[in-house]
């Protein structure tokens, strides 16, 4: 997935192998990561697709089915993964991920604590921050999760920058050996304010600390423990809203003297969204009174609440 | 001629090439934060550096070789104020049954006669080399009605005193995120108004990543190129393209702690130059690049006078984003943006590169990414920056029609931060209600 590995790298010249991991591409809502294997097929509602036909083409292109109906295939980025990943438990979305990896000062070659691993949503992106040098330690309390984080970071090629360990991190703290080490540490727990301590003891001097809860009662709970190590305490919310973009024919007759008599309906919007086919024919003769313009607004529907981050930074005593 | 200067002075001050350098040096960029906040300045450390707060001028000498993180308290001595290293005091959970104070405003009137302490004595103890935390306890004193407030006004009142008579300066290391936010607090039309969320989420969209080859064209003073070469830690490249002759200014470069690693990383290209084809006669290319370089050096010079006024002005009026320069001997940091190398643009030729962010100001979306987007490896994502809604409809819109990109999106983040405290948590009173739009897409092959 990412370009530490040379040879995988984008390029004009870089074409999908036997073996890589690509994603098939539907439409922007229909993704699905798929590992090239030559005798295999990918099967959906277009038809057949044959992955032999897919090797030596190259990335970002169409590919059809046995029935002439195409999806695109992509090269995996961590946004793209974030998106298709398998949600074992629930996800940090783009719009979080950013803002945590911005804030927390992540650059090639920190070292980042995170509890818990979780689906990996966030850890696939610090390792693309901390890379090629630094390193992501993740820690989780669910043996089974760990263990299945693992296997997706070995197939999205990002194994060597992060290492899964099963642990209670509310209960044991983070590992002594970690102590000092850490320039980040990301907390995502139920109880965030029992692994502060810990996390206070394994940050450097001035590194910064950042906890996720849904909830505004742990937020309170975490700062007051907070206050007693760390300052520049700070808690937002982050959220992404988003436009769709439509080519629209309007009608720009005005209502008085150049208008046609059925501009006397205005008043009834049925009525006239009933006539607006016939218009647009009309003002084609005209050419004047219908312009197709592109215009945006807002999505009619978002996610309205992820979670409260809370950021801080480790108290400079030395 | 200038360049090869700094170059000199920057390897004479062997400048830290740790990737995450820990501590304040001679030389280096740091961010000033005064009163929680209530200012940022911007300096580069020397023993002749000076910062103004209040009406007083301080000797920044004292935050050499510290900590980043470090916290500052103005004191008094024999020679005069000066800014002394604090440690901080662990602060008890004193206030958490506030809801058990039933004082409120009832009996406070503003007519102001509560302080008895007047200005003169105040100013009396200061010349007696009162310390601040003194005074305050003076003004506490003398308050009619300190005693009547509710609990928590008390904690206002002694917080506004400290800010006066007490101030406080946290050293911080500059990182992309607090120089975002630095200058979208004082100067948002400088960077387009984009907020520091939005600037997350480009380099997010953009995988900017190590090793990667991104293409950016940054008409905001440098902030995107800087926040990418932050993310590529002296590996792959920034390019920062153009139209015309002569390169945007990006001397908000300078204000991150770069390494020569990192700063070589940083180039400059022509759209032009990016996109000819090798069938331009060898001669013609000479002579255009002649020009170029002619007009660069003009550009770097404006550009140059531009900081210094910035620098003057800073000292005149007491601005949240002030650029401090020593007095005696001004330390520059080592240029970023040469001229991007022939072999480097050869290889982006045969390979693409591997993303890109456009952030320009005044600029129509569509007429640059039409050009700059055939330079994109198939399958790279880009993004678009801009502060008004309807040009990046249109380009998304034009893009979709051309199919030159898929999963395409507008999106505009919305961020909100909160006042978390025992029994008063709520959002702040005030916010940023806008931070930009976002249009990305990843670039498809149309073969």
């Amino acid at each position: 997935m990412l370009p530490t590995e040379s040879k995988k790298a984008l390029s004009f010249k870089r074409c999908i192998e036997d073996g890589d991991l690509v994603i098939v591409y539907e439409r922007h809502d229909v993704m699905k990561p798929v590992k090239v294997s030559k005798d295999a097929v990918l099967q959906n509602r277009f038809g057949v697709y044959k992955h032999s036909d897919w090797i030596g083409k190259p990335l970002g292109t169409k590919v059809f089915s046995n029935k002439g109906k195409f999806v695109y295939l992509l090269a995996p980025t961590p946004e793209l993964w974030t998106l298709v990943l398998s949600h074992r438990t629930q996800i940090l979305y783009i719009a979080d991920i950013s803002f945590v990896v911005m804030y927390l000062e992540v650059v090639p070659g920190c070292v980042v604590l995170e509890s818990g691993t979780g689906s990996g949503s966030l850890s696939t992106s610090l390792a693309r921050a901390v890379a090629p040098t630094g390193h992501v330690y993740s820690f989780d309390f669910h043996e089974q999760r760990a263990v299945s984080a693992r296997e997706d970071f070995e197939k999205t090629g990002i194994s060597s920058l992060v290492t899964v360990e099963v642990r209670d991190i509310q209960g044991e703290g983070f590992p002594e050996k970690l102590s000092g080490l850490a320039d980040s540490v990301f907390l995502d727990l139920p109880q965030p304010w029992l692994a502060v301590p810990s996390a206070a003891k394994m940050l450097k001097q001035d590194g910064v600390l950042c906890s996720f809860s849904p909830c505004i009662e742990q937020v309170q709970r975490t700062c007051e423990v907070l206050r007693s190590d760390f300052i520049e305490i700070r808690t937002f919310e982050v959220l992404l809203r988003t436009y769709e973009v439509k080519e629209v024919k309007m009608d720009t007759s005005s209502m008085v003297g150049e208008s046609h008599e059925e501009d006397n309906e205005g008043m009834r919007p049925c009525k006239r969204k009933h006539r607006s086919n016939e218009d647009v024919t009309v003002s084609q003769d005209n050419s004047s009174n219908a312009t197709s313009v592109v215009m945006a607004r807002p999505c009619s529907e978002a996610r309205g609440h992820t979670g409260y981050l809370t950021f801080a930074r480790l108290q400079c005593l030395a | 001629m200038e360049l090869n200067k700094d170059q000199t002075v920057m390897s004479e001050d062997k400048k830290p090439q740790d990737p995450n350098p820990r501590f304040a040096c001679e030389g280096c960029s740091v961010l000033l934060d005064v009163n929680d906040g209530d200012r940022l300045v911007f300096a580069r450390l020397s023993g002749g550096a000076i910062l103004k707060i209040g009406n007083k001028n301080y000797s920044l000498k004292p935050l050499i070789g510290a900590p980043f993180g470090s916290l500052f308290q103005v004191e008094t001595g024999e020679d005069g104020s000066f800014l002394s290293r604090i440690l901080p005091i662990k602060q008890e959970n004193s206030s958490n049954n506030v809801m058990e104070d039933s004082r409120d405003n009832r009996e406070i009137v503003d007519n102001n006669e509560a302080q008895n302490l007047t200005g003169e004595e105040i100013e009396a103890m200061r010349r007696e080399g009162a310390k601040g935390d003194e005074i305050i306890e003076a003004l506490i004193a003398n308050s009619k009605t300190f005693d009547k407030k509710f609990q928590l006004s008390q904690e206002k009142y002694k917080l506004k005193k400290q800010k006066k008579y007490a101030p406080k300066l946290l050293l911080r290391r500059p990182f992309a995120r607090s120089i975002c936010e630095a200058y979208f607090k004082k100067y948002p039309a400088r960077i387009g108004f984009l907020r520091v969320d939005a600037l997350s989420l480009l380099l997010t969209m953009a995988n900017v990543t190590a090793y990667s080859d991104v293409l950016v064209v940054d008409m905001v003073g440098g902030l995107v190129t800087g926040a990418v070469a932050e993310r590529l830690g002296g590996t792959g490249y920034v390019c920062n393209t153009y139209k015309g002759n002569s390169p945007y200014p990006v001397e908000m470069v300078r204000m991150f702690n770069f390494s020569d690693k990192v700063l070589e990383r940083i180039v400059q290209s022509s759209i032009k130059e990016l996109s000819s084809a090798n069938t331009a006669s060898p001669e013609g290319n000479n002579q255009q690049e002649g020009v170029c370089n002619a007009e660069n050096n003009i550009n770097e010079t404006s550009s140059t006078s531009d900081i210094m006024v910035e620098e003057i002005s800073a000292t005149t009026e007491a601005g949240v984003v002030d650029i401090v320069v020593p007095e005696s001997k001004v330390i520059k940091a080592a240029k970023a943006g040469a001229k991007a190398s022939k072999e480097t643009i050869e290889m982006w030729r045969e390979n693409g590169f591997s993303s890109l962010i456009i952030a320009a100001q005044d600029q129509d979306p569509w007429s640059i990414a039409k050009d700059v987007l055939p330079l994109l490896s198939y399958s790279a994502p880009f993004v678009i920056y801009h502060q008004y809604l309807q040009p990046l409809a249109t380009c998304m819109h034009k893009l979709q029609q051309g199919k030159m990109a898929i999963n395409l999106q507008i999106t505009e983040p919305w961020l909100r931060e909160y006042q978390v405290l025992p029994s008063r948590s709520h959002p702040h009173m005030q916010m940023s209600s806008f931070g930009g739009y976002v249009l990305s897409g990843i670039r498809i092959s149309t073969t």
